[in-house]
């Protein structure tokens, strides 16, 4: 109860609130390829806080088996063969759009696709009427990116399908976060010679950029915290949120002040309609005050990992160079897109039979 | 004219066993009401021949209620709202006078505008007073014609929906208006603080991802005009008033001695923006739900007699613009039906709160000095009676309408609303008398029901049931 005169909610998302992140079973991840595969909590995947640190671990274990599909020379697996994936973009997103259909195909589920340049939206239909029609043709799994934040959540209440959040607005995009996870998971694999790590404890990973605008940030602070990392965030006072209340996560607008100590450094995209918004002076400017130059990634520690979750403007947060160092992770991001969609989607939808 | 009397089946009606609440205070009675008035006001009245007598053993017998901001929707809007359905969800309410809120489509910015909704109004379940807009369209650009308006009986002028952005207008709106006896009443949102923001800025929305409004972009506004109204020495009204710092401006605004009233809705004083968690759009409303100590502090401000009124805002939308996203979605939310309820929930001892646990974002009472029922009613009677004008009987060509606001005595109107302090109803959405459906309280089991309302000396609700 609270006290007398100063009534108040303490009512914070679930994976908001303290609490020591458990990743007990990423230490089981071994033996047969799907063993062990433990019926999911939840339906849907709209937030990472929807999984927790349980069932990240869960998803990086089943990423490593379809990883090891993805070397056969015939890399698919009837897992969800009979079920259909529904891709339903009403924000315009090829990359991602393509992974979430390979993975699905690759799991010999079929595939629908609608976008909203070729749909009824550019017709003025609703989103209720489009998602209803589309989950009246008898869908397993709705994939969802919607500019709006929410969006993906309302479908839930509308469709029987698994809905998947594909990126909604500037709230969540959790397979993002997921291969992010897996892509640093590998990385650190390599550099212990096999070791999978069972978490993330003891890990800095700076996130440096327009943090108020993106829903990737939003989606890797909940993961790589709930798999122990120290996360802090680095950006101009004008693209931090309005509040960090509650984040578990350190904040600062001087990046120079913390290369030394990352592990990680994952630079978010800025676009450039935040100049519009009066959000930075130019983006020279913000190349200068936040890019990872080539004088920035000298003060990285040697072993210390570069990421960026694309379309990555070099010039702007990464010089050309230093893109294409060793260090940098992004094309690995890429790759490692399809097996953790793979893995979301049989986390969801299958049933531990392949 | 700005009050217009309804054609209503005009009885003989006594409200028996009740608790009669009004200015003077609380005390037992019942009342007889005759021909359009209150006849006698007795320990017992015994029912004359072919009286209808309304029980009201347990309730509380009160001056009919009187909403200082409604969105009728009519013109324009007739697919969220008309001036009929609206009334008789105020009827329902315990409303027996409602001010209709100009954002219509076209707005009400002329005598003709002002004049077909009072048409509408004579066959309602309520008297319907208009407020007229501030500026023709609601642009910001020029001036309506108040002084036309006012002689039709307009007291307040508004382009609610919207702020005044243009301080310079605005001051002249404030020059042009001394004298004419009317209000201009601001919804305070300086839309360059606000640009964008479809919730409160503040812990939740970062969380969530949504765009902020922050308190600021309504305390700038107020602070603005608090300014002009010392200047220019004409009264003002603060619609829909919902932050901490509005409530402490208001208040050291009336120690200086300013002409200035605040209103407040039951959904600020119960509602807090953790509701938006759900992303539901029923949830998002314009100014936006604040944070639980912004909800503390206003019911602060309406304990200690800052607040001067609850008014509900009540802002009907069709069903399917609140299944767009979030962001997408228009403001608003339905407020006649549950106001009063809601109100003496967040705001009374004793008052049964929605259990803890429901997802509405409700803030608990914690241990907060409660209201008492005449100042609950005071808050949704008599003072907003007072800022609207109503309070006095309507007279020459406006025909008999009476006093609204009380007091309960003879020769006073017969506007009451008999309200059961202690009925629990669960608010469902599809069985409310407004064409719309966006209540934030759907499956809420409220305590405190209006059980009858009299409006103008005839029966429009009799146990919870509008009888047309």
């Amino acid at each position: 109860m609270s006290a007398p005169g100063t009534p108040t909610t303490t009512r914070v998302p679930p994976g908001w609130a303290e609490g020591e992140p458990d990743a007990t079973s990423a230490s089981e991840a071994t033996g047969d390829l799907f063993a062990g595969h433990r019926a999911p909590v939840v339906r849907h995947l709209l937030s990472i806080a929807d999984l927790g640190g349980d069932g990240i671990a869960e998803v990086m274990r089943l990423s490593d088996a379809f990883a090891e599909v993805a070397e056969r020379p015939i890399p698919k697996v009837p897992a969800l063969r009979g079920r259909t994936v529904a891709t339903v973009f009403m924000e315009p997103s090829t990359r991602t759009r393509l992974s979430f259909e390979t993975a699905a195909k690759r799991l010999s589920a079929d595939v629908m696709t609608f976008t909203a340049s070729t749909s009824a939206a550019v017709k003025g239909e609703s989103l209720r009427d489009t998602v209803e029609t589309i989950d009246a043709m008898g869908i397993d799994a709705m994939v969802i990116r919607h500019h709006a934040s929410g969006a993906p959540l309302r479908v839930t209440d509308w469709v029987g399908a698994s809905v998947i959040n594909a990126g909604d607005g500037t709230h969540e995009h959790p397979t993002q976060a997921l291969l992010d996870c897996y892509t640093i998971r590998e990385a650190l694999t390599q550099r212990r010679d096999g070791e999978v790590p069972a978490d993330f404890k003891g890990l800095r990973i700076a996130i440096v950029g327009d943090i108020k605008h993106s829903r990737v940030a939003r989606s890797n602070v909940l993961a790589f915290t709930a798999l122990g990392a120290e996360v802090v965030l680095v950006a101009p006072p004008t693209l931090m949120p309005a509040s960090l209340e509650g984040w578990p996560v350190t904040a600062t607008g001087d990046l120079d002040a913390t290369l030394a100590e990352l592990d990680v450094v994952y630079l978010l995209r800025i676009q450039s309609e935040r100049l519009g918004e009066v959000l930075l002076p130019s983006l020279d400017e913000y190349h200068w005050r936040y890019g990872l130059t080539r004088a920035r990634a000298d003060a990285l520690r040697k072993e210390a990992l570069v990421m960026h979750p694309g379309p990555m403007i070099r010039g702007v947060e990464i010089s050309p160079e230093v893109a294409d160092l060793p260090a940098s992770l992004v094309t690995r991001q890429v790759r490692n897109g399809v097996v953790v969609r793979m893995a979301v989607l049989f986390h969801l939808l299958g049933s531990g039979v392949i | 004219m700005a009050r217009r009397n309804a054609p209503t089946q005009i009885g003989v009606i006594v409200i028996r066993g009740g608790t009669l609440v009004d200015e003077s205070g609380e005390r037992r009675g019942d009342v007889l009401v005759r021909d359009g008035r209150i006849v006698a006001v007795e320990d017992a009245i015994e029912v004359p021949k072919g009286a209808t007598v309304l029980d009201a053993g347990g309730c509380v017998v009160a001056p009919g209620l009187v909403d200082l901001h409604a969105h009728l929707r009519e013109p324009g809007g007739e697919i969220a709202e008309t001036v009929e359905s609206g009334s008789r969800a105020a009827a329902l309410g315990g409303y027996t006078a409602v001010v209709a809120m100009p954002n219509t489509e076209p707005a009400i910015d002329s005598a003709a505008a002002a004049r077909d909704v009072l048409a509408l109004g004579e066959t309602a379940l309520a008297e319907i007073a208009v407020a007229g807009a501030i500026t023709v369209g609601r642009r910001g650009e020029r001036l309506v014609p108040m002084a036309e308006l006012a002689a039709l009986g307009v007291r307040l002028f508004t382009d609610d929906g919207r702020g005044v952005q243009h301080a310079g207008l605005m001051r002249r709106a404030l020059e042009y208006a001394s004298g004419l006896g009317v209000v201009l009443a601001q919804h305070c949102e300086d839309e360059q603080l606000a640009a964008g923001g479809h919730m409160h800025e503040g812990a939740w929305s970062s969380r969530l991802g949504i765009a902020g409004m922050p308190a600021l972009a309504e305390e700038a506004m107020l602070a603005r005009d608090l300014a002009l109204v010392r200047l220019t020495g004409a009264p003002m009204h603060f619609l829909h008033l919902s932050t901490a710092g509005a409530i402490e401006m208001i208040k050291s605004a009336k120690a200086d001695g300013l002409d200035v009233t605040a209103e407040v809705t039951p959904h600020h004083l119960a509602l807090c923006d953790a509701a938006v968690a759900s992303f539901d759009p029923v949830y998002k409303v314009k100014p936006p739900l604040r944070t639980a100590r912004d909800v503390a502090a206003l019911r602060a401000g309406v304990v200690e007699g800052v607040v001067d009124a609850i008014a509900t805002d009540h802002a009907p939308h069709a069903p399917e613009r609140k299944d767009d996203p979030f962001d997408e979605a228009p403001a608003g939310m339905l407020g006649l039906e549950t106001a009063l309820a809601v109100a003496y929930g967040a705001l009374c001892a004793g008052a049964g709160e929605p259990a803890a646990g429901d997802d509405h974002g409700w803030v608990p009472r914690g241990g907060g000095a409660p209201l008492s029922m005449r100042d609950l009613f005071a808050l949704f009677s008599w003072r907003p009676a007072r800022i609207a004008g109503l309070d006095r009987d309507a007279r020459g060509s406006r025909g008999s309408l009476s006093a609204q606001g009380g007091p309960i005595r003879p020769g006073a109107g017969g506007n009451l609303a008999v309200f059961d302090p202690s009925l629990q109803w669960v608010v469902d959405p599809s069985r409310l008398a407004s064409r719309s459906r966006n209540t934030p309280y759907g499956g809420l089991r409220l305590t405190g029901k209006i059980r009858h309302t009299v409006f103008a000396g005839a029966v429009v609700v009799r146990d919870g049931a509008a009888l047309r």
